[in-house]
């Protein structure tokens, strides 16, 4: 958990009222591991404060409850960042920032159906932890690009070295990133469009 | 595999028991997504549970579930319960997203582009 203790907001600012011609809303889903700068990402573009929505997770227990005899089952509330971008009159981008937990990712019911697709964020100095997702958003056919994040102390690696290290197909799109900066962040976004546009411009070539 | 059963805890609080009236949102196949968009019909109506008036408040410009479930501090699967009994009551509206089929759209694309080009 973070203790990132920022005061929660209880009713939506006057400024954050979306018009009442919002129709529809679109939603992309940030995905890495622990610190990589998801929360910074979705931030440093969204047009409010990133707020946190929360879910409660049950899993039904291992053992058996001794003096009832049924299925124990246990239960945690797991926390997600999102902001949100205003495209145009009718409709709204949401950018939801998965919790560090990997084990979460694809237990948080709803996240991934209806999305978009999805932006891999990875850190050099723990690529490993990329592996099972990229490996998951395959199977699940969400499409994805994969944004470098930079750390200073991060060893520099050439991204042709980096596609290989991830075992990335040709196709998917990798890039750079610096997650505290609004136009970074946005060109990531709009990579992950523009490779959503191609897909869907060619859908037989993949 | 690394931290089995780590930070679970058991139970559910019954804070949410209370305020669900015991109903679960893992009974019901949601139809409402996190980005489904709520707006109410009108203000909140005297007599009406705590967690209802403060949708009605804070709907009257449109609001995705999310953000409720931000703004009240409660669980989505709490507030999908919430948001199932104004919407069978016909106090709120809700707009559902845009659903990708299998491939999204090109002008939605091409919309989310332009929108993006102006940040
Ligand atoms: N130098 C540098 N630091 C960054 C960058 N992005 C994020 N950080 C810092 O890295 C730390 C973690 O960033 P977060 O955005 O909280 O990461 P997160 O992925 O949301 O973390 P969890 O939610 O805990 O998994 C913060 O202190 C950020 O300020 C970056 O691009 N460059
Ligand atoms: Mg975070």
């Amino acid at each position: 958990m973070d203790f990132e203790s920022s005061e929660r907001a209880i009713a939506p600012r006057r400024e954050d009222a979306l018009p009442a011609t919002a129709a529809a809303a679109v939603k992309v889903v940030i995905v890495g591991g622990f610190g990589v700068g998801k929360t910074t990402l979705v931030g440093s573009v969204s047009e409010i404060r990133p707020l946190t929505t929360e879910e409660t997770m049950t899993q039904a227990g291992v053992g058996v409850d001794d003096t009832a005899g049924v299925e124990r089952k246990t239960s945690t509330t797991v926390a997600m960042d999102f902001g949100r971008i205003s495209i145009n009159e009718e409709l709204v981008l949401y950018l939801f920032g998965t919790p560090g937990q990997e084990r979460f990712w694809f237990l948080w019911r709803g996240l991934f159906e209806g999305a978009l697709g999805a932006v891999v964020l990875v850190d050099t100095r723990r690529l490993e932890v990329s592996f099972d997702v990229i490996g998951r958003l395959e199977e699940r056919g969400v499409p994805f690009v994969v944004a470098v994040n930079s750390f200073p102390d991060a060893p520099e690696h050439p991204l042709e070295e980096l596609r290989s290290a991830l075992d990335l197909p040709a196709s998917v799109p990798l890039v750079f990133c610096d997650a505290r900066r609004r136009d970074s962040s946005r060109d990531v976004l709009m990579t992950l469009m523009r490779y959503l546009h191609s897909l869907a411009a060619a859908p037989e070539a993949s | 595999m690394s931290n089995p059963g780590g930070d679970w805890e058991d139970g559910t609080p019954e804070r949410l028991y209370v305020i669900t009236g015991g109903r679960s949102g893992d009974l019901e196949p949601s139809h409402l997504d996190l980005v489904t968009l709520i707006i109410a019909k009108s203000g909140p109506k005297p007599g009406m549970q705590p967690e209802h008036a403060a949708i009605m408040r804070m709907c009257q410009t449109p609001l995705s579930l999310a953000e409720i479930s931000a703004y009240l501090g409660l669980p989505v699967s709490v507030v999908t319960v919430l948001l199932g009994d104004l919407l069978a009551a016909g106090r709120v509206l809700s707009r559902p997203p845009v659903a990708p089929a299998k491939l999204p759209d090109l002008a939605l694309i091409e919309a989310v582009i332009d929108g993006l080009r102006k940040l």
